[in-house]
């Protein structure tokens, strides 16, 4: 081998930084989300939408609430079947997920994803 | 293989592998499969190719220097040299090669050759400056590097902080992706956008100048496609058929923590997305993207210019029997003394 020991150097540190998150996982208990529902979460049965959208798509719904209560004024808000949810997520949201740590953190701090809901909002004061 | 049957040869070949995953989980529920076997099978051979790859190529004898330089050597110290452009010391050669691995130098110095007649016919030569190619490039590979280490969301657990802070500069516009109710989250990533644009464009441009697409090969359209097809996928699962993440990630860190599960409820768009990305570094090392590792060892840009003061002996050369000058005149010094031939040392 020519200048073998540079080469073999530079494919370690190479192969070694691709190879980072097996390191870097390695030992670690894998900690997965536990969402929980309040109570009263349990006994509404279902959400605004189904579980699957509401998992994936929730900001969506809350974006959209946010943009038609904001510039058109439209408070309520009418599913397909008919019930009516009043726009608002201290009010209406935050009235079942009462337990924001472990209801909404749970999943935000796993994924990494810092929503700027709170950065207006007051989030709910949590009963220890 | 003219260059429109090059692009359906490879356009389709990125059209199967969507759909070999698309049927694999979608009709025949093949999860396992595609969530753990294919991605494991892809990383052993990514990481053994390159491995290989290197190798090989540290066998080979680079048995001269190669002086492709753009600046002046070093010679006399009245002469001013460029020291990284054409350097005589390792100093040099670090300084040319950070340039090179980060900036594209090489390709930023690209010309492009203009033959045309003046007003009065006579024949010219000019070299324009062109610099799209470069900055696509560099576009291009920057927003890839920035889009692979904001995976490292999905990778690591707990979340190492690098990641939040390329997400926040990266998403720093928070844009909406169109002007609809409920389309503007999650943000929209600068890279995202700058990555498809710039694939796009270099895939336009080899189509569009005509020697580029005189010398474009199946081999150079097929990378492109499939990136296109990955950054596509990603992005459709991002803000149009979205998945549940949380569920993905746990995929992911127990692929990396050899205890691979694959949770329920993970849509199939997830599973082209990570067939897609598996190919790609499964097909890394037989492929011009082990430019990756080859950019490290190009000769013209790693070695000093130093053939003028140092000797590089070619490692194939055989023994040569040599018969010197001393040697020479030792032989016929009486002969040469009587024809009257200057000699170097006289008889004693």
């Amino acid at each position: 081998m020519y200048d073998g020991g540079k080469i073999i150097a530079g494919l370690i540190i190479g192969i070694g930084l691709l190879m980072s998150p097996f390191f870097y996982n390695a030992g670690k208990a894998a900690k997965e989300p536990e969402r929980a529902l309040t109570d009263k979460a349990k006994q509404a049965k279902q959400c605004v939408m189904d579980k699957a959208y509401m998992t994936s798509s929730h900001f969506s719904l809350l974006d959209e609430w946010r943009h038609t209560v904001v510039r058109d004024g439209e408070r309520y808000y009418k599913r397909a079947d008919g019930k009516v949810f009043y726009k608002s997520l201290q009010v209406t949201c935050m009235d079942c997920h009462s337990n924001k740590a472990n209801f909404c953190d749970q999943c935000h701090n796993y994924m990494a994803v810092t929503p700027y809901c709170w950065d207006c909002h007051i989030a709910p004061e949590e009963k220890k | 293989m003219n260059f429109i049957l090059s692009i359906v040869v490879s356009s389709l070949a990125v059209v199967i592998l969507v759909l070999i995953p698309w049927i694999g989980v979608g009709a025949l529920d093949l999860r396992v499969i595609f969530g753990i076997l294919v991605p494991y099978a892809a990383m052993a051979t990514f990481f053994v190719g390159i491995v290989v790859r290197v190798v090989d190529w540290a066998r080979s004898p680079v048995p001269f220097r190669i002086p492709t330089t753009a600046g002046q050597q070093w010679s006399f110290p009245w002469i001013k040299s460029n020291p990284i452009d054409n350097p005589k010391g390792n100093t040099g050669v670090i300084v040319r090669m950070i340039f090179e691995v980060l900036l594209f130098r090489s390709l930023f110095r690209n010309t492009r050759l203009e033959y045309r007649r003046t007003a009065e016919g006579m024949p010219k030569v000019d070299y324009e400056w062109e610099k799209w190619l470069w900055l696509a490039a560099l576009v291009f590979h920057y927003s890839f590097f920035v889009i692979f280490l904001r995976h490292f969301r999905f990778f690591m657990e707990p979340v190492p902080g690098f990641v939040a802070l390329l997400e926040s500069l990266d998403g720093f516009m928070q844009m909406g992706v169109l002007p609809l109710n409920g389309l503007g989250l999650p943000g929209v990533y600068l890279t995202d956008m700058l990555l498809m644009m710039a694939v796009t464009y270099l895939f336009l441009r080899r189509i569009y100048i005509s020697q580029t697409r005189y010398i474009s090969l199946p081999a150079d359209y097929f990378p492109l496609f499939l990136i296109l097809g990955l950054g596509l996928t990603g992005i459709l699962m991002r803000y149009f058929i979205r998945v549940d993440i949380t569920a993905v990630k746990q995929l992911a860190v127990g692929l990396f923590k050899f205890s691979p599960t694959v949770p329920e409820g993970i849509g199939v768009i997830f599973f082209i997305h990570l067939f897609l990305i598996s190919v790609l570094i499964a097909y890394f090392p037989f492929s011009k993207l082990m430019h990756f590792a080859g950019v490290f060892l190009s000769p013209t840009r790693n070695l000093s210019n130093n053939s003028r003061f140092k000797r590089h002996i070619n490692p194939w050369n055989y023994p040569v029997k040599v018969h010197t000058y001393e040697e020479y005149e030792e032989d016929f010094r009486e002969a040469m003394i009587e024809a009257g031939i200057p000699v170097e040392k006289e008889s004693e």
